[in-house]
């Protein structure tokens, strides 16, 4: 573990370790997408509209993941003071940005065959997304105000560590709120015993999800790591030994 | 004058000394809290021009609409928090005393909640009137205006000294605090509202009154620490 | 199942995958380009202190 959180020793150890996640993970999404357009049965009430829970599930239970990664690496390296751990946050964030604004998209798309519109205030998943959204850019702002890259390591850490604390508390709320007016959601609360051909796809789906967002992530700190640590001699040392190599 | 023995006093009437003198700069300085206070005032003044002045849809959306313009007034104070004192060099003076940050933040957060929150409350039933909201529900209003001014103050207070000093740092503090900012808003405005409906309103109390607690108790220490953090 | 058609709901259901691809494939060319981007900025300015001597 001590040795993994070695700048020079991550970048070269990271794509090595890219293939076991993206292969798994992009075979788990072929079969997840296939069971889940052809094989599982239509939902009696939505449809074959449905279907879009196989990527709309996991893109938000994604969006909420990357934030824990994000804070919790943070947290790691503002009280530990690991470098690795600030540029897996920073890493983090981006991708994290991606998958909520992917869960909003393919929320909205879901709803306008459901409710006739392309947005429903009311829908507890779709406020939540927005607002994750919303913690993002306000974390990717911060570190972009700060130019001290110690400094807006620190300060972005500090807030992803209080966006963690609220992000329940958001979604509670937002239940809360939705559940005042019996408004149209996405997802039955509760829902009925799902059937397994509904269900297999969609943990493979969300499986796969994960390990393709580690790979991406895996490679977007590898370019953090090697940006940060660009003046450094072991860097100086592998860019003039490739160059020799060529 | 501190006592050894007694290191407890020391901390309070450093916390105090922070908050009077806050207070005092706030007095000289009335703008500072009137201001937002104008503001306030502002924002429910433009809800009727823009959507139209009749009687039942201001009775109904006054709870949201005071709630809203309450948050953006405290935005818009927040800023102010650390601001002075950073240009001063006051701030640093803070970082390097003996008494604990936390609680010194914790005397500025409530001078700031003194100088903005405390008016709005007091400055809300002379609009809720405008608004023909009834006696009862006034009081729930300023109730829960209470208790989120005094988490908002908590909560900005770690985004103001996130962003003190930042270029633009006043929209980047909007930003940074309106999401984490959406439950008591959501809490304390359809509490307002279910008064007037006559519904039960002891969930949202309690919600507002346990995020307070909470806020009081974590914000303090993520203020001092994000201090640090921008001064160092 | 009639293949492709997806009831009536075919339009929102395809394009609700092709857009989750798609911002797959983004991410990974992201990732890629900025890559090479960092590598290459520093062999410029490593090449250009090696020139000096």
């Amino acid at each position: 573990m001590h040795k993994l959180a070695s700048p020079p020793h991550f970048y070269q150890i990271a794509p090595r370790m890219v293939p076991w996640f993206v292969v798994p993970g992009l075979l788990l999404i072929a079969y997840g997408s296939y069971a889940g357009l052809f094989l599982a049965p239509p939902d009696y009430q939505q449809g074959d509209a449905f279907r879009i829970i196989y990527v709309h599930v996991p893109s938000a239970y994604l969006s909420i993941s990357a934030y824990m990664v994000m804070a919790i690496s943070a947290g790691i390296g503002l009280i530990w003071r690991m470098k690795l751990a600030h540029a897996v946050a920073a890493g983090a964030a981006p991708l994290g940005a991606w998958f909520t604004f992917l869960a909003l998209i393919t929320g909205s798309i879901w709803g306008r065959p459901m409710w006739g519109t392309w947005w429903e205030w009311g829908d507890p998943r779709l406020m939540s997304e927005l607002l994750m959204l919303f913690l993002y850019f306000g974390y990717m702002a911060l570190r972009a105000a700060i130019d001290d890259p110690a400094k807006a390591d620190k300060a972005s850490a500090v807030l992803a560590l209080v966006g963690a604390v609220n992000v329940p508390i958001i979604h509670f709320s937002v239940e809360w709120w939705s559940s005042l007016h019996q408004g149209p959601t996405l997802i039955r609360e509760g829902g009925p015993a799902i059937d397994t051909n509904m269900l297999y796809p969609l943990l493979a789906m969300i499986l796969g999800f994960t390990l393709v967002f580690a790979a991406l992530l895996l490679r977007r700190v590898r370019s953090e790591v090697l940006y940060r640590e660009r003046r450094t001699h072991w860097v100086k040392e592998m860019i003039l030994s490739a160059e020799g190599r060529r | 004058m501190i006592d050894e023995q007694t290191p407890l006093p020391g901390i309070a009437q450093g916390m105090i000394a922070v908050t009077r003198r806050d207070l005092l700069q706030a007095w000289k300085r009335p703008g500072d809290v009137l201001n937002p206070l104008f503001f306030f005032a502002m924002v429910a003044t433009l809800f009727p021009l823009a959507v139209g002045p009749s009687s039942e849809q201001l009775a109904f959306s006054g709870p949201g609409v005071l709630w809203v313009a309450a948050l953006l007034a405290t935005l818009l104070s927040l800023n102010g928090l650390f601001w002075s004192d950073f240009e001063d060099g006051s701030l640093e003076q803070l970082l390097v005393s003996p008494l604990p940050l936390p609680a010194l933040a914790l005397g500025k957060t409530i001078a700031h909640w003194l100088t903005s929150g405390l008016p709005l409350v007091l400055v809300s039933p002379v609009l809720a009137v405008t608004y023909r909201l009834p006696v009862a529900v006034t009081g729930i209003l300023m109730l829960t205006l209470t208790l989120g001014t005094i988490s908002l103050s908590l909560l900005g207070s770690v985004g103001a000294a996130l962003t003190v000093g930042l270029h633009r740092g006043a929209a980047l503090l909007s930003l940074l605090i309106l999401p984490l900012a959406m439950p008591l808003l959501v809490f304390g405005a359809r509490t307002v509202s279910f008064a007037a409906a006559g519904d039960a309103t002891g969930a949202g109390i309690y919600f507002l009154a346990a995020y307070a607690v909470l806020a009081l108790s974590l914000a303090p220490f993520a203020t001092a620490a994000a201090l640090r953090i921008s001064i160092e | 199942m009639d293949g492709m058609s997806m009831g009536e709901y075919g339009p929102y259901v395809w394009t609700s995958f092709a857009l989750t691809a798609l911002v797959l494939l983004i991410c990974d060319w992201r990732a890629r380009w900025r890559q090479r981007q960092v590598y290459r900025d520093i062999e410029v300015r490593i090449k250009a202190l090696e020139d000096e001597h």
